[in-house]
């Protein structure tokens, strides 16, 4: 493929020959560099991916074989109940599979993973703003780790409130089987996630506001940066609500306070001595942080498919402008409709239709978006490259989630289908069919940059198919069971008259999810072979604009080995300023005057 | 290749279009695999009507989207297309154009369902001018629905209620409201069959209401996770004519008042 037109000196070393045991912790473990953490961060969350990938097949074993022995691993883990799941730790199989999918896997390797690889270089700066609290920000993940997987060791196994933990069930210890330890750690572990995260995200904001390259305005920064930048910024103002409500709730776990009970209970026969509180002030709260979290989990993937998109259709992107307005109006949207999750709570219906009317807005910047990345490939010159493929699925994907997100918003309509398997339709296509598959295109994208070698092309084209269609077969199919009302978080469904001839239907996915985990043995196998055994590739194999591929690949301490000067927006492809069809952000425009085109700088 | 990813990508909205026609048509392999048969009267079937307009419409958008997709998709091929890329950055007047548009329609779906949605949660039932009484109150509690009926005098809460677990009845054609409470942790009142849910709240009081038109037993099912029970927090709905519900009322009372150590006839 082609190089970039810049060829400056080769990066310097990161290693030399020899290294002693302290230079390897300072360079490999407890190092200050954003590339490092960066990759720290992504492989942490694609084993945590791994996990939670196979908590989902316990969650469908039983949902396709409900009471029946798990083969091989059921009298491993469970010798207790002969090999099958028990209904408690069903409970904790869909507790812990979505809260390691979340805290663990898409939050992190979005904002952990890719935003401290991704920011330094592609704004031209040599770290982060605060390079120690940016080696905090993956070592306070730690704690977290540890305390879920602690979590794991007192019965029933992990925490069971479900990922929202709602109390009461998750306050009153003789409410639940997992109520008693594993639920406190739970709380404490994703009290330290939001710390994490925390210090990601001021380190963030401060890096993409202060050490920006030369030229590098506002508004010639890739929508990767943007992305990352609102999402940080939503992170400050949503994250402290968690961590003090987390509080909350642990300190009416722990030392009796009443702030989520409300007087009289009665569980299990014997009265918790606390009350005055209520139940739906968690939710409230909750929600408050967990609605704008949802797009700390799209928001960035949105951003890197669309610099994907526009590299590989060899165009501008469309309407530059209109998208970052529109990360930014999804972004202050989100923090007004947290309320669309309880319409059925017993929250006052008339909040409900206010949540309802903003909802309804917040449809709107994202069909702009769909609409802007059409607009891209029209009239492009699209290579169907493996990161291509992932990234264009993205948008077909979140196409669906968007959609069927209007039936939760129309409130009537979502009396019916509330904690029916619709909604885990819906969450999938955005989270998964979207997020996820973003994300491997992003791996596909960057890895070049990040090892210096390309992954296997036709494994990754293998990968994506395989995946693509058994993503479908799990999850389009969801959205009929959820207009048949099938709820979702029940051990077994099927003792319902309403719902006993669903449990075909049920395989089907069952058999399509073990599919799914499968495949996913393709892509590990490609990238970590490709480690070693990879084409070696220059600085800009994709000859790609933005400043990251000016830099070396891999690059090396302080990323770049020249000062970087941006000229441009990262968009110029195809333009008729330059022979090349695409037009780095650093090089310098032609001489010739005649030559030089008055590109608008994006209107 | 890319021919090849183009096809794959318009499988989407043909698969997706057919696998939910498959299903409302109720084929087999799908019998039943449908919104369930609805007895909620006009309140419940405004529910359903909305559920389905939404449908129709994020079809058509679906289709055209997916379609469209395509189309670009084959058409823009680097390996076949020979056209120079059109280098542009994009569009004020189609912004616009489809900022309004979606707008429209969704400021449409908004208004439009205020009504069913004030049906269903605000406008309780009345009698006189005044809220109609619940004929029933259900106590959620882990794992079962306690169910106390308001008996003869028509209140709930006093000497001659009659209790049931699992076990709700009640008249047909006519608005009955419930009172739903929980003892212990949420719970989700959810009868899918007329299409109310409302979930149960400790330390609060609320109603929900419904008329049904035809009789037959159907499932009362919880839908908010309230423990590892929560599966098997099965209740049941009897629906009955009036006449059948009072008798069955009258009976359930003499049953009730039956001491177990009162002198049996004969002795
Ligand atoms: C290997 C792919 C996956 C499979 C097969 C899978 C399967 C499932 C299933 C069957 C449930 C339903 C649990 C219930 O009964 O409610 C579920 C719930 C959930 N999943 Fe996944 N999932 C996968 C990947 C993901 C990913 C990538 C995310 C990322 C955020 C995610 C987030 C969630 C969430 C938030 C829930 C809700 C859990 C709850 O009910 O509280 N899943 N998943
Ligand atoms: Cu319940
Ligand atoms: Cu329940």
């Amino acid at each position: 493929m082609s190089t970039t037109a810049i060829q400056p000196h080769g990066g310097h070393d990161t290693h030399a020959p020899g290294m002693s045991v302290g230079q390897f912790i300072s360079t490999y473990v407890f190092s200050l560099d954003h590339k490092i953490i960066g990759l720290q961060f992504l492989f942490s969350t694609l084993l945590w991916f791994l996990v939670g990938g196979l908590l989902a097949l316990g969650i469908r074993w039983q949902l396709a074989y409900p009471w029946q022995d798990m083969p091989v691993i059921g009298r491993m883990l469970f010798s207790a109940e002969g090999g099958q799941i028990s209904p408690e730790f069903y409970t904790t199989l869909f507790t812990m599979h979505a809260t390691v999918m979340i805290f663990f896997v898409i939050i992190p390797i979005l904002a952990g993973a890719f935003g401290n690889y991704l920011i330094p270089l592609m704004i031209g700066a040599d770290d982060m703003a605060f390079p120690t609290l940016n080696m905090l920000s993956y070592w306070f993940m730690w704690p977290a780790f540890i305390l879920i997987g602690m979590s794991f060791l007192f019965p029933p196994y992990g925490a069971g409130g479900g990922w929202t933990s709602y109390p009461p069930l998750s306050v009153v210890w003789d409410a639940a089987p997992g109520s008693h330890w594993p639920q406190s750690l739970w709380l404490l572990g994703v009290t330290f996630v939001g710390v994490s995260s925390m210090m990601g995200s001021v380190n963030y904001m401060t890096t993409i506001i202060q050490m920006r390259a030369p030229g590098l305005t506002m508004f010639r920064l890739p929508l990767t940066i943007w992305a990352m930048f609102i999402t940080a910024i939503l992170q400050a103002f949503a994250l402290p609500v968690l961590t003090a409500a987390g509080f909350m709730q642990l300190t009416d776990r722990l030392i009796g306070t009443g702030f989520f009970l409300p007087d009289g209970l009665v569980v299990n026969n014997s009265a918790p001595a606390t009350g005055g509180g209520q139940p739906l002030l968690w939710q409230h709260l909750f929600w408050f942080y967990s609605h704008p979290a949802v797009y700390i989990m799209i928001l960035p993937a949105m951003g890197m498919v669309s610099d994907i998109i526009s590299c590989f259709a060899r165009k501008p992107i469309f309407g530059y402008k209109p998208m970052v307005y529109s990360i930014s109006g999804i972004a202050g949207l989100g923090f007004i409709v947290w309320g669309h999750h309880m319409f059925v709570s017993g929250m006052n219906p008339i909040l409900g239709m206010t949540f309802m009317v903003s909802t309804m807005m917040i449809a709107l910047p994202s069909a702009v978006k769909v609409f802007n990345w059409l607009g891209t490939i029209w009239g492009g010159k699209i290579q169907f490259t493996t990161p291509m493929l992932f990234a264009l699925s993205f948008v077909s994907m979140f196409i669906i989630g968007g959609l069927s997100g209007i039936f939760m918003a129309a409130t009537p309509v979502d009396i019916f289908i509330h904690d029916t398997y619709f909604i885990v339709a819906h969450f999938h296509y955005v989270l998964f069919a979207g997020t996820a598959m973003a994300v491997f295109g992003s791996i596909y994208f960057w890895y070049p940059k990040m090892f210096g070698r390309m992954m296997d092309e036709n494994l990754g084209k293998v990968h994506f198919f395989l995946t693509f269609l058994f993503l479908n077969g799990t999850f389009f199919t969801m959205h009929i069971l959820g207009a048949v009302g099938f709820p979702r978080r029940l051990a077994d469904p099927y003792d319902y008259d309403t719902f006993r001839h669903l449990l075909p239907m049920n395989r089907f996915m069952t058999w399509c999810a073990i599919g799914m985990v499968a495949t996913q043995v393709i892509f590990a196998f490609n990238f970590i072979k490709s480690m070693f055994f990879g084409q070696v590739v220059g600085r800009n194999p994709w000859g790609a604009n933005s400043l990251e591929w000016a830099a070396p690949s891999p690059p090396g301490h302080g990323n770049f080995d020249f000062q970087p000067i941006v000229y441009r927006g990262p968009y110029e492809y195809g333009s008729p300023e330059v022979d090349t069809d695409f037009y780095p952000q650093t090089q310098p425009p032609p001489a010739d005057p005649a030559r030089r085109y008055k590109a608008p700088d994006h209107h | 290749m890319g021919r090849f990813w183009s096809l794959l990508f318009l499988m989407v909205p043909i698969v997706g279009v057919l696998v939910f026609v498959w299903a409302m048509a109720g084929w087999p392999g799908m019998v039943n695999h449908w919104l369930p048969e609805n007895i909620g009267g006009n309140e419940a079937i405004w529910i359903d009507r909305l559920f389905l307009f939404i449908l129709g419409l994020t079809g058509v958008i679906f289709i055209a989207t997916g379609v469209v997709f395509f189309w670009f998709l084959w058409a823009y091929d680097a390996e076949k297309t020979t056209q120079p890329v059109k280098y542009f950055h994009g569009s004020h007047t189609l912004e616009v154009v489809w900022s309004i548009i979606p707008a429209a329609t969704l400021l449409f779906i908004a208004i439009f369902q205020m009504k069913v949605w004030a049906n269903a949660k605000l406008e309780r039932p009345q009698v006189d001018g005044l809220p109609k009484a619940p004929i029933a109150e259900i106590t959620g509690r882990q794992f079962e629905w306690r169910i106390r009926y308001a008996g003869k005098d028509g209140i709930v809460g006093t000497q001659d209620d009659i209790l049931k677990v699992n076990d709700l009845h009640l008249p047909i054609n006519e608005d009955v409201v419930l009172l739903i409470k929980s003892q212990d942790v949420l719970h989700s009142f959810f009868l899918p069959h007329v299409r109310v849910k409302q979930d149960v709240v400790p330390g609060m009081q609320q109603f929900v209401w419904f008329k049904a038109n035809r009789t037959g037993k159907y499932d009362i099912v919880c839908a908010e996770l309230c423990g590892w029970g929560h599966y098997k927090m099965r209740g049941r709905m009897t629906l009955q004519k009036r006449a059948d519900f009072d008798k069955w009322l009258e009976q359930a009372w003499q049953e009730q008042e039956v001491s177990s150590f009162a002198p049996s006839a004969g002795e």
